[in-house]
């Protein structure tokens, strides 16, 4: 069984947020940049526990971006990845995202395609369904776990006010959630090992994008906290009452 | 060229998302010269009346056992021909859980360029819509040019009002062919998460969320009271579902859930950039903290600095009596 994890560039969780070029980009001047969390505690490290248990043959990291995301890539690496592939080029969305994807994953009979459910800087959650679309593939959202069985694949995912369990015959896209592993700390063997390991680059498909960022702006914070006296509650449900009119 | 609108029903009722995005699809049917259709699986003529009300001129009923579990590749089909029949060229469905299934799948079937998880309505310019959403868990707003023919909108949820009017929608039969395929997913099983009978905490409008400050979970029943004398679902901070004091389901933050809730209470949380990560799109939030530093109060609407196990018990007696007097 081969295992494609999709990972993504993102600015640590830290991170104070700007943007340059007259608030069309976001600026990278002094940001960590780490592997997706999503994709790397819950999608990477399932894929290696799977590997480590005999389930699957190969880990294969997938990312579109520049040269500049080497780094995190490495770090998926030294997790214990065997191979990485890099699209040159930097991603106007998620579709464009999930082009890549798909054509390399279908080029090359992966079994298993893994996402984080969202990036942190994006947010779309868009990726994986986008994939399922484009190969036809089946798609389990949100996933908290996930066993393989020869070719079938055991899913638990979040569902309204629930969770459910499905099976489903490979090859298929999962989208990954906490709960379906805990995050490693790469050793020092492993972070030796990746700086021999491949990454294959390939250029981008190049159709025009369905979708564009055209401006960013930050969110107005919340301007003043009105406190309460600790012994005056009954002023903060009147408040809440009259002025925020939320009970 | 009409909008199209996705609706979900469950456990009998419209999804109150589903009228939000129906109320949204009018609005934006308006400014483009057209009409909302909306389309529902297995709705009854009560449940086809509302959407009406919400806003749609015509409400498509698709019947099938098929759809009776929100599986994106039936749901699928069945939009896209509903879409060419309509000759829809913008659909809306919600960001919420089927919707996160079902609008990327549409879009890659479709080649129809996505905004997921929009907050305002768009700008029309020419053929061009442009879509703000959420970006940076919050932090940020990005403004999306859509260019393709198709467009589609997912709307994140509580962020569009619901009026209802008393207009009256066409209701008609829609029948799709799914020539034969059927999902690869096989459902095993179905568990319902014990909310303890609150609100499941995506859809919840008044939240109660409590942290390490408790510092153990046999105090949480001061958190418990509070909730249920609000009408509120429990949440809670990384550390505290990490540590077992309470279900994960709880868990709200850039790696738990991200949720938008009229109202957040934030008990013994000092407010780390993860957590409010996951609460920052709250309309009101009540921080209460003995530590008058902690970072939570740059972010909070309203604040106390006091104990928790003081200030909570007689906030829950103060709601007790505003909820008896009125």
């Amino acid at each position: 069984m081969k295992i494609l994890v999709a990972i993504s560039n993102v600015p640590d969780t830290t991170t104070k947020i700007a943007f340059s070029d007259n608030d069309t980009k976001f600026s990278t001047q002094g940001v960590q940049f780490i592997i997706n969390p999503y994709d790397e505690w819950y999608a990477l490290v399932r894929a290696l526990e799977l590997k480590e248990t005999g389930k699957a043959t190969v880990v294969t990291l997938f990312h579109v971006g520049l040269a500049d995301s080497e780094a995190t890539i490495r770090k998926g690496l030294a997790l214990g990845a065997d191979d990485a592939v890099r699209v040159n080029a930097e991603s106007p969305d998620s579709f464009f995202v999930a082009e890549q994807i798909a054509k390399y994953a279908k080029e090359n009979a992966y079994d298993l395609i893994l996402v984080g459910k969202e990036t942190i800087n994006y947010n779309g959650s868009s990726v994986g369904g986008m994939i399922g679309g484009l190969l036809d593939f089946p798609f389990v959202s949100l996933a908290t776990k996930l066993d393989v069985n020869g070719n079938t694949a055991t899913v638990e995912h979040d569902i309204d006010g629930g969770i459910q369990v499905v099976e489903c015959a490979t090859p298929l896209v999962i989208s990954c959630s906490k709960g379906m592993a805990e995050q490693r700390i790469p050793n020092m063997r492993g972070i030796m090992a990746a700086r021999t390991k491949p990454i294959t680059v390939v250029e981008a498909t190049t159709d025009a994008p369905l979708t564009n960022i055209k401006s960013f702006a930050l969110t107005a914070g919340r301007t003043t906290c009105k406190y309460i006296d600790a012994n005056n509650v009954e002023e903060l449900v009147s408040l809440l009452h009259n002025e925020a009119k939320v009970i | 060229m009409s909008v199209l609108v996705y609706i979900e029903i469950a456990k009998g009722k419209v999804k109150k998302a589903s009228l939000e995005a129906t109320n949204y699809a009018a609005q934006i049917a308006s400014q483009l010269g057209t009409s909302a259709t909306a389309i529902a699986f297995n709705a009854d003529a009560a449940q086809a009346e509302e959407i009406g009300k919400a806003g749609a001129k015509k409400v498509l009923v698709v019947k099938g056992d098929q759809y009776k579990n929100n599986d994106a590749v039936y749901l699928g089909v069945a939009i896209e021909q509903a879409a060419k029949a309509e000759g829809a060229k913008v659909i809306i469905t919600s960001f919420d859980i089927t919707g996160k299934s079902l609008a990327p799948r549409l879009s890659a079937k479709l080649k129809a360029g996505l905004v997921a998880g929009a907050v305002d309505y768009p700008t029309v310019n020419g053929n061009v819509l442009e879509v703000k959403k959420n970006v940076f868990s919050g932090k940020a707003t990005a403004i999306y040019t859509i260019n393709s023919d198709v467009k589609i909108i997912s709307l994140m949820p509580n962020s569009f009002p619901v009026k209802l009017t008393d207009n009256k929608a066409e209701v008609v039969d829609f029948a799709v062919d799914l020539g034969g395929i059927t999902s690869k997913i096989v459902i095993k099983e179905t568990k319902s998460t014990d909310t303890a009978g609150m609100i499941p905490l995506p859809e919840a409008e008044l939240v109660v969320s409590a942290g390490r400050g408790l510092k153990g979970p046999e105090n949480w029943g001061i958190i418990e009271d509070l909730a249920k004398a609000i009408g509120a679902t429990t949440a809670c901070s990384r550390p505290v579902a990490d540590m077992h004091w309470r279900p994960h389901h709880e868990h709200v933050g850039q790696t738990g859930i991200a949720i938008r809730p009229n109202l957040y209470i934030a008990i013994g949380i000092s407010g780390a950039i993860q957590h409010l990560a996951g609460v920052n799109g709250s309309k009101t939030i009540v921080v209460i903290n003995t530590d008058k530093e902690a970072p939570f109060f740059k972010s909070a609407d309203y604040g106390i600095i006091g104990d928790a196990f003081e200030v909570v018990p007689k906030l829950t007696e103060a709601i007790k009596k505003l909820k008896a007097s009125n």
